[in-house]
């Protein structure tokens, strides 16, 4: 499995796909920590759903992680678009059949591509939180935020914690993009089935009717990342995700394991 | 084990189509199969069948003694090419070969020892997308020859190379027969088959037409006496006399075609003089596989 791991990391590293993939999350991580900081201030709302953060509470000990967490959704985002293309074009471009010549063993495949992934994501996580910290540090005496509290004990803990969940979110919906991809077998459908449920299809459905917040997987991954909502607890949104992410992914691992290779 | 490829029955059925029926053929050890038959007759299906990319419905296989229903303990030993090249386009050469070297566990020195060999050295560096189809399939062919195969398996390796190409690939499956690798190649380019094939398995609609050494093929088609008498107006006279003999005989561009083998040859010559016809020129011409394939599968 570790040869198929490294196989894949080699595939991963190309430079069109790091480079895009790093300046994408970095761009993103920088654009909603600056919102967070510049309009702390403002008065009209600097969080997710126009919540108000002010200074004193990024003044806390949480002031660290919120441009870190705010960004989670679009990371995953990130992670599923990769997830899904990387799998689903071995398919398109036909090179599932050289994959399997020279490893016959579709979980050993299925397994090392994951464990590659979630290298990757890893990394993406880590220099989410980088830019985050330090695009925070740097806007925190413009925003009037006093970062003392940044560097106790308590506020290291809480990173670490973040740190996890926004990278079970982001491995989250990275696996539901691995799902579609394996499903579809075609990088766009699964790109574009995974994105606009996401994005658009859940947050009009979770707006409309606010009961089936609790049931929409995209919705429950991000509060993964969010540590829990006022209206879904953070265990609700673990274990209704690990049901839907496991049984998915049963589905589709069953689906590769028999299905011929006549591509 | 003295069979490279062994299959009994192989078949493969796609709902009520059957992609191939009963396939019942052997390769043996260390030499050049060639695996011909129109468009669809079932030779990539078989081919997918052998390395474990699709299951059979029916039927048993070995390859290199081992059970088809276990590709993990032949594949190893196996290079495989299978309906042309497919690799990453936004990788080099180099590092498309990488990545199946790191797959299957292989030094990953053996892939500029492959450029080299396939003559891609200059050109490993450059994204695949930017390689012409002569460089493909050399990748191709690079990428089968990573395990360093006791089996090749070729799907149209020439496809797409111009004939100094085409020559180099059937030097290089030589060279690899003389080493002891067993090849199994699909091709359409029959003369080519015919220069490098110790035995042949032909299909045709699923279902297997001839598997066995190319000579007793060959050897087993019915040869044409091509004549040419010194004037043209005796070859009505030529055509009566082979008729008259039991021989089946056309003119065509000038020439007398009787269908009998050479040993008639020295009989219809005689014969020829004895009506007071010269002739021009005698020769015996046994069919290629071309034309073998052509009648036999009736494209």
């Amino acid at each position: 499995m570790l040869n198929v791991t490294r196989a894949e990391l080699r595939k991963l590293r190309r430079p069109t796909l790091l480079i895009s993939t790093i300046l994408v999350v970095a761009a993103l991580t920088a654009l909603f920590t600056s919102i967070v900081f510049l309009r702390a201030n403002s008065g009209q709302g600097n969080g997710q759903r126009g919540e108000i953060i002010s200074p004193a509470v990024l003044s806390q000990a949480t002031g660290l992680i919120y441009g870190f967490k705010i960004v989670s959704f679009f990371l995953g985002i990130t992670a599923l678009c990769v997830f899904a293309s990387q799998t689903a074009q071995e398919y398109t471009l036909g090179t599932l059949r050289n994959l399997l010549v020279r490893q016959p063993s579709r979980m050993k495949i299925l397994f090392g591509k994951y464990l590659s992934m979630i290298i990757f994501a890893i990394a993406l996580v880590f220099l989410d939180a980088v830019v985050a910290i330090g695009v925070s540090y740097a806007l925190a005496p413009h925003a009037k935020v006093t970062t003392t509290a940044w560097f106790t004990s308590t506020a290291l803990s809480l990173l670490g914690r973040t740190f996890v969940n926004v990278l079970l979110t982001t491995l989250a919906f990275g696996t539901l993009g691995m799902i579609l991809g394996l499903l579809f077998r075609s990088p766009i459908s699964a790109i574009a089935t995974g994105v606009i449920w996401s994005l658009i299809l859940e947050t009009i459905l979770g707006g409309v009717v606010s009961s089936t917040q609790k049931w929409l997987p995209g919705q429950n991954f991000d509060n993964i990342a969010q540590g829990g909502s006022d209206t879904v607890s953070y265990k609700w949104s673990l274990g209704i995700s690990a049901i839907y992410l496991i049984v998915g992914f049963g589905i589709v691992a069953l689906l590769f394991k028999r299905r011929d290779v006549a591509n | 084990m003295t069979t490279a490829i062994s299959v009994t029955d192989l078949t493969k059925v796609y709902g009520e189509r059957s992609a191939l029926s009963h396939a019942t053929f052997e390769v043996p050890l260390g030499t050049v199969c060639g695996f011909v038959g129109p468009n669809g007759s079932g030779k990539t299906t078989t081919i997918r069948m052998l390395l474990g990319l699709i299951a059979p419905t029916g039927g048993t296989g070995t390859v290199l003694g081992q059970s088809i229903l276990h590709p993990e303990k032949y594949l190893p030993q196996v290079g495989a090419m299978i309906e042309g090249p497919a690799f990453y386009p936004a990788l080099s050469g180099a590092e498309n070969l990488k990545v199946l070297a790191s797959l299957g566990g292989f030094p990953q020195s053996r892939v500029s020892e492959l450029l080299e060999k396939v003559g891609l050295a200059d050109r490993g560096g450059s994204k695949y997308k930017t390689y012409s189809l002569g460089m493909k399939q050399r990748l191709g062919i690079a990428a089968a020859l990573l395990p360093n195969p006791k089996l090749l398996v070729l799907d149209e390796p020439t496809n797409g190379l111009d004939p100094s190409g085409i020559q180099e690939v059937r030097n290089l499956i030589k060279d690899l027969a003389n080493e002891g690798t067993s090849v199994f190649v699909s091709s359409h380019l029959l003369s080519e088959l015919e220069m490098i094939s110790e035995s042949l398995v032909m299909l045709r609609e699923g279902k297997v037409l001839f598997a066995g050494r190319t000579q007793d093929l060959l050897a087993a088609q019915i040869a044409t006496l091509v004549v040419e008498p010194e004037f043209t107006v005796d070859l009505g006279k030529l055509v009566e006399i082979a008729t008259r003999h039991g021989k089946e005989a056309t003119v065509d561009a000038g020439s007398v075609h009787i269908v009998a083998d050479a040993t008639w040859g020295a009989t219809f010559n005689r014969l020829a003089f004895n009506a007071g016809i010269t002739l021009a020129s005698l020769s015996a011409t046994q069919p290629t596989l071309e034309e073998t394939f052509f009648e036999m599968t009736g494209e």
